[in-house]
């Protein structure tokens, strides 16, 4: 008895040991492989473009970085028209920009790397359930100032804004076609968690956050209601698809088609392994 | 302390590095507020020369995305909160440190007093989330949209009523026993004694809690971000929304460019400025006595 179980504590020591070996062996073997691949990619990477994108261009830069340790990703912002411009100019290795690509900028070759969705939101006990884009419009510039006149109970409308700057504020102002200086707002707000518990202490606010937080959000039990446009409901779904109209490609954009380090770089930016820096910026990540 | 120089202790070595040490602090402490202001000024600069100080006062409004950079509604909305809760605040604190050193008995005095302690530690973004969901539904209510100038009245006095109380509650126990003996010897009342004889004798103390908590008001910036609903408009009522400067500088340098980045710096110099202003006032009033 005594001798079989020595025997299996051998055994397992062995097994152990053997563990222990291989892990050794491995451990040098990786390094080794991750050097080799990292000496195909050195050098240095200019990004410039989209504020909006920058943050998150950053972050994907930082893990593209630690991964291969020889690469340097400066990522600077200036404008989606910045990122075009350099790109062009070959100022930029690559450019960002937030928004769908025009028609004469078809000699630059666009990657999505996510989406953008905005949606208006209520509160839950609002009885209001749509409404249109000229009534969103109404509402925003004061000429609609009760929910009675959309359908709603008579109740005053606190209107959400926000603050100057913001890329949600871009997106909402760019779809509906109204300029900053036209909106009355009776609340401005920072940023996308302001806005959801401003309207969530308000029965009668409406605001707009992006659709990453608002479903988050609504999800988890905050009284908040996410509105559709057009007839689109808002869900990430709906903008990974391209659907939802008050939503926005992400792009990178290359000069020529991209070779090497840029190359690997918008593979990664692509790849699944970053969706979870996407959604942290409130972005939708795209399918794969 | 002119006469350090000369001073018979300076002989002693100890006393020359207790010296430099004392020197070496004052110095950074004062130097901290030049490079502050060194800082706001180059950072401001690019915008103030091609765009103009008078312009920050007379545009049309504040849109700096579209090339509008007018401060004064702002300006008047730091002014009204600040002025608001310090007027509610100041009795408040004074009264509330009276009841606790002369009408209070020690068994109510001292839990007083250390309730009146926590509320100084409780960080603003508590206030500010507290008003968020509490005040400001309350208010809109009573009167829509609820985010006003009367919610940052009121986040802000309970903000700075532990401070001024604190200040008047230290200010009171410093003010001599014999005087209170003698005012008892002559057979003054409780409350005569104290408007009398107490509050010219504490008078300095209680100017220094008034200059701090006004200088709190101003700076605050969280909770009057989460409960003031940040419309930059010269408020009509007390339920109109309001934007304070520190406001719009926590709501917009996140994603701030250019001139639009600089701007917020001169809101940064405008709030300098009123702080000046304050404490240059407050040492006028009392005529420099405030410290002494």
């Amino acid at each position: 008895m005594d001798k079989c179980l020595a025997l299996f504590m051998l055994k397992k020591y062995a097994a152990l040991v053997a563990i222990s070996m291989a892990a050794l062996m491995s451990v040098p073997a990786s390094a080794g492989g991750q050097a080799t691949a990292a000496d195909q990619l050195t050098g240095k990477l200019v990004i410039t473009g989209a504020s909006t994108l920058a943050p998150l261009i950053g972050e994907i830069g930082k893990r593209f970085e630690s991964l291969h340790p020889n690469v340097r990703i400066d990522v600077q912002s200036g404008g989606s028209s910045r990122g075009v411009a350099d790109t062009r100019q070959g100022l930029a290795d690559i450019g960002m920009v937030s928004r769908a690509m025009k028609d004469d900028e078809r000699d630059l070759s666009a990657f999505p790397v996510a989406r953008d969705g905005v949606c208006p939101i209520l509160h839950q006990e609002n009885p209001v359930q749509a409404l249109t884009d000229e009534q969103i419009v109404e509402i925003y510039t004061g000429k609609i100032s009760n929910w009675k006149l959309v359908g709603g109970k008579d109740a005053p409308i606190t209107v959400v804004n926000k603050a100057d700057g913001r890329s949600t504020l871009e997106v909402f102002l760019q779809y509906f076609k109204l300029k900053n200086v036209e909106v009355k707002a009776q609340v401005v707000i920072g940023d996308n968690e302001q806005g959801v518990k401003t309207v969530a202490g308000n029965r009668n606010a409406i605001g707009y956050v992006s659709i990453g937080t608002a479903e988050y959000d609504a999800i988890h039990g905050v009284p908040i209601k996410l509105l559709p446009i057009g007839g689109v409901a808002a869900s990430t779904e709906n903008v990974r698809t391209g659907v939802f109209p008050l939503s926005r490609p992400l792009h990178l954009v290359t000069r020529i088609t991209p070779s090497g380090l840029a190359k690997a770089f918008i593979e990664y930016a692509q790849s699944k392994a970053v969706h979870d820096l996407i959604s942290q910026q409130y972005f939708v990540p795209l399918a794969h | 302390m002119t006469s350090s120089a000369s001073n018979t202790l300076s002989r002693w070595p100890t006393d020359r590095l207790l010296l430099w040490l004392l020197r070496g602090a004052a110095a950074i402490a004062g130097a901290i507020v030049v490079l502050i202001v060194a800082f706001l000024v180059l950072e401001a600069l690019p915008v103030l020369r091609h765009v103009g100080v008078a312009r920050f006062f007379t545009d049309p409004s504040w849109h700096p995305a579209e090339g509008f950079y007018n401060l004064t509604p702002m300006l008047w909305g730091t002014v009204f909160a600040m002025v608001g809760s310090v007027l509610v605040a100041t009795p408040l604190g004074i009264l509330s440190a009276v009841f606790c050193h002369y009408y209070a008995p020690p068994a109510v005095a001292r839990p007083y007093r250390w309730l009146i302690e926590l509320l100084a530690g409780i960080p603003s973004v508590v206030y500010g989330f507290w008003g968020l969901v509490v005040l400001v539904p309350l208010i809109g209510a009573i009167h829509p949209p609820g985010p006003s100038l009367l919610a940052g009245i009121v986040i802000l006095t309970i903000m700075i009523l532990p401070t001024i109380a604190l200040m008047a509650d230290a200010s009171l126990a410093i003010v001599p026993q014999q005087y209170l003996r003698g005012a008892a010897a002559l057979g003054l009342p409780r409350w005569a004694t104290i408007r009398g004889v107490v509050f010219p004798a504490a008078k300095s103390g209680l100017c220094t809690g008034v200059i701090l908590e006004t200088g709190r008001a101003i700076g605050e910036t969280m909770a009057i971000l989460m409960v003031c609903g940040n419309v930059v408009q010269t408020p009509h009522s007390l339920f109109d929304p309001i934007r304070t400067l520190t406001a719009n500088i926590a709501l917009e340098m996140a994603y701030a460019l250019g001139d639009h980045r600089a701007a917020l710096f001169v809101s940064g110099l405008v709030l300098m400025g009123m702080i000046a202003a304050l404490v240059a006032a407050a040492d006028w009033i009392s005529h420099g006595r405030i410290y002494g």
